[in-house]
């Protein structure tokens, strides 16, 4: 496991989860693309790296209670200037356990879901779907053991039922097939790595435009009994 | 561990044999593999003497010569004791059957027979279960022979983590036509489990299809499987029990909520390369076709040829939800095909796809179109709806259907109705290596498992 990685998960251990902004060091340890992002501890930071992100941004919610950050009203999409991160920063300041704001780059393309889980039969295993929050109602979505090849990869993405959608469909330009298909690799080996000191994470949504793909959001839950 | 004489030995002591109660499972047995089977079979029981003129020994120490396999049906207590007295004296394997150990809260002498086991690199089957049917030196079920039916032999080996449901696959498989080289019923898998017997039967000469019934893997198991099944040379078809999602902790994470047990098993297993069967009669259908057939072209692009406009309406929408293809037949050919048929028929066959040759059509139709459907590249295999019913239509038609799948490399699948009274048209096909469903929907799993094969 590499330094930072397990000097997160280690001071995670009592929380069950590590929080997102922690999540992103760990996946861009591993080489993983995330977003544009800063982590703001207070208002006056929060504007400043406002600017370095870049408006319009997404402002979320830190802190190790909030679980489902906009079941709460922990996120907020397309903020476009100082007044707006004003408001949402005031907002979330009066949330449980705030220890923050993570201010987002907006980014946009077909939202994926990439998932693993530490599974008791068949070890770690990664998850390739179709994302955002109607994952559990579609269930799009194809399970290899981790790592996975290449090869492994492109077979979990057309087995997906909406497959079409990643090539292009209805005029939409077709995803970004080769770094799509690095981010799986590189996520299994990631996960496989991990092995049984995490129970699952989520990237979701991974945005998959005709450029690129970019994990949007992290979750890291940690198995209970650790610590 | 080698496991070859668990399946093969040459002699057998059978623990428990009782002197008082006849249908004591360790007396069916051995009377069973006594009486029919070629093995030398021992009986043992401490309190010695004999039964119906044959001896019982006090220990395998008494037994004269050499035994290679203990099959053991006596207390659960005192079968640690037993097994290390087996191991004494030099045995190559050891069938468990006795229930009583980790289902019923004895998890300590569970373990201490899987120690025994592996200390002694002696391969152990069970606890709790049937054993070992391996025709025709080894059947360990204590099922009176009288109460089953003569299992037909074969090539499917079966291994299952219920001795019931695999008795019923077995009797499925013979009914079908389809024969059984081996089962084997793992009970506790204590020291063997279905990885392991899988491993051997992928290298078993006698085995040409693997059937598993599944419940679950032991933990990290089933990544091994998987790895095991990315290397088989044979075909693996798998049925699971338990795929109703439990009451996952589900909440903080859409991964774990999505990937349950059984998704997660059933995206591995089929991506490794083993066919999934959703019920009895798909995995009966599966291990038939894949047992009777070798054509490597693969069974995508399907023509389906029938007597019966509903017939070929029925399988035409199966085909459809199995994921096989129903090219289109270009009107060249359509024009071509009719030429060849009957002039009785000529007129009124439809040669779309399905192919209907109406209830007047004669074996002669049936092979014409056969030959020349197969002889067309966009036609992977053909699904033959047979109706025996038909006048024109003999028995001879199997056989014949039989040697153009030969010379044309390619599959044909057959449905048959009314198995009893159909008889020798069935064995038409299947003495020649054509599978036969006794269903519209059968015959489609069939195509559908042998179109899984060539393309996973």
């Amino acid at each position: 496991m590499k330094p930072q990685t397990a000097a997160i998960l280690e001071s995670c251990a009592s929380a069950g989860w590590v929080v997102e902004p922690l999540a992103r060091r760990i996946l861009a340890e591993y080489g993983l693309p995330v977003t544009q992002w800063a982590w703001a501890r207070d208002l006056e930071d929060a504007l400043e790296a406002a600017a370095g992100v870049g408006y319009p941004l997404v402002v979320k919610v830190v802190s190790p209670r909030v679980i489902h950050k906009s079941d709460v009203g922990g996120v907020v999409v397309g903020v476009e200037d100082e007044q707006g991160l004003r408001e949402a920063y005031r907002r979330m300041a009066r949330l449980p356990g705030f220890e923050g704001v993570l201010l987002d780059e907006m980014a946009d393309g077909l939202e994926l879901i990439v998932g693993a889980k530490n599974d008791p039969q068949f070890g770690p295993v990664v998850l390739t779907g179709i994302g955002g929050t109607a994952v559990e109602i579609y269930q799009d979505v194809a399970i290899r053991m981790a790592p996975m090849s290449p090869d492994d990869a492109e077979s979990a993405l057309e087995s997906l039922r909406a497959r079409k959608l990643l090539e292009g469909f209805r005029g939409a330009p077709p995803v970004h097939r080769e770094s799509l298909v690095d981010l799986l690799v590189r996520f299994s080996e990631m996960a496989h790595d991990l092995g049984p000191a995490v129970e699952s994470i989520d990237l979701n949504p991974v945005f998959c435009g005709p450029e690129r793909c970019v994990i949007a959001d992290a979750r890291i839950m940690l198995p209970r009994n650790q610590g | 561990m080698d496991l070859s004489r668990l399946f093969q030995p040459k002699s057998i002591a059978v623990y428990g044999v009782s002197l008082t109660n006849p249908f004591h499972p360790a007396n069916v047995i051995y009377h069973k593999n006594h009486l029919r089977y070629r093995t030398a079979t021992y009986a043992i029981n401490p309190r010695g003497g004999d039964l119906y003129g044959e001896p019982v020994y006090r220990s395998i120490d008494d037994v004269p010569g050499p035994v290679d396999v203990a099959v053991i049906g006596i207390r659960a207590e005192r079968v640690p004791d037993a097994l290390r007295e087996c191991v004494a004296a030099g045995i190559k394997g050891a069938i468990v059957i006795s229930g009583g150990f980790a289902e019923t809260g004895r998890q300590d002498l569970q373990d201490e027979v899987a120690h025994i086991s592996r200390a002694n690199d002696v391969p152990l089957i069970g606890p709790n279960c049937l054993g070992v049917f391996s025709p025709p030196v080894l059947d360990t079920f204590f099922l009176p022979p009288e109460r089953l039916i003569e299992i037909r032999p074969g090539g499917i080996s079966l291994v299952s983590q219920s001795g019931g449901i695999l008795v019923d696959l077995m009797i499925k498989l013979t009914q079908e036509g389809a024969g059984i080289a081996r089962g084997v019923s793992i009970g506790n898998r204590a020291a063997l489990d279905e990885v392991d017997l899988v491993r051997f039967f992928l290298d078993d000469p006698a085995t040409t299809v693997i059937g598993l019934y599944l419940e679950g893997f032991r933990p990290g198991r089933g990544r091994e499987f998987a790895d095991l099944l990315e290397r088989a040379a044979k075909p693996v078809v798998f049925m699971k029990a338990g795929r109703s999602p439990g009451g996952s902790r589900a909440v903080a994470s859409h991964t774990a909520s999505v990937a349950g047990d059984y998704r997660v098993l059933h995206d591995i297993l089929g991506h490794a390369g083993a066919l999934e069967a959703r019920d009895e009669a798909e995995f009966v259908a599966f291990c038939e076709a894949l047992s009777s057939t070798r054509s490597s072209v693969g069974f995508r692009n399907v023509c389906i040829v029938t007597a019966s406009g509903g017939h070929g309406a029925v399988a035409s929408d199966e085909c459809q939800e199995a994921g096989l293809v129903l090219p289109t037949i270009p009107a060249e050919d359509g024009d071509r095909l009719r030429d060849e048929l009957s002039p009785s028929i000529r007129d009124i066959a439809s040669v779309g796809n399905p192919v209907d040759l109406t209830g007047s059509a004669t074996d002669r139709d049936i092979l014409a179109s056969l030959r020349f459907l197969l002889g067309r590249q966009y036609v992977d295999g053909i699904i033959l709806l047979l109706l025996p019913y038909l006048p024109a239509i003999t028995p001879d038609v199997g056989a014949r259907a039989a040697q153009i799948a030969r010379e044309t490399g390619k599959t044909i699948v057959a449905y048959v109705p009314h198995i009893d009274k159909y008889g020798i048209f069935i064995e038409g096909f299947q003495a020649n290596g054509i599978p036969v469903s006794h269903t519209v929907q059968g015959a489609v799993h069939m195509a559908k498992a042998i179109a899984r094969r060539a393309h996973p």
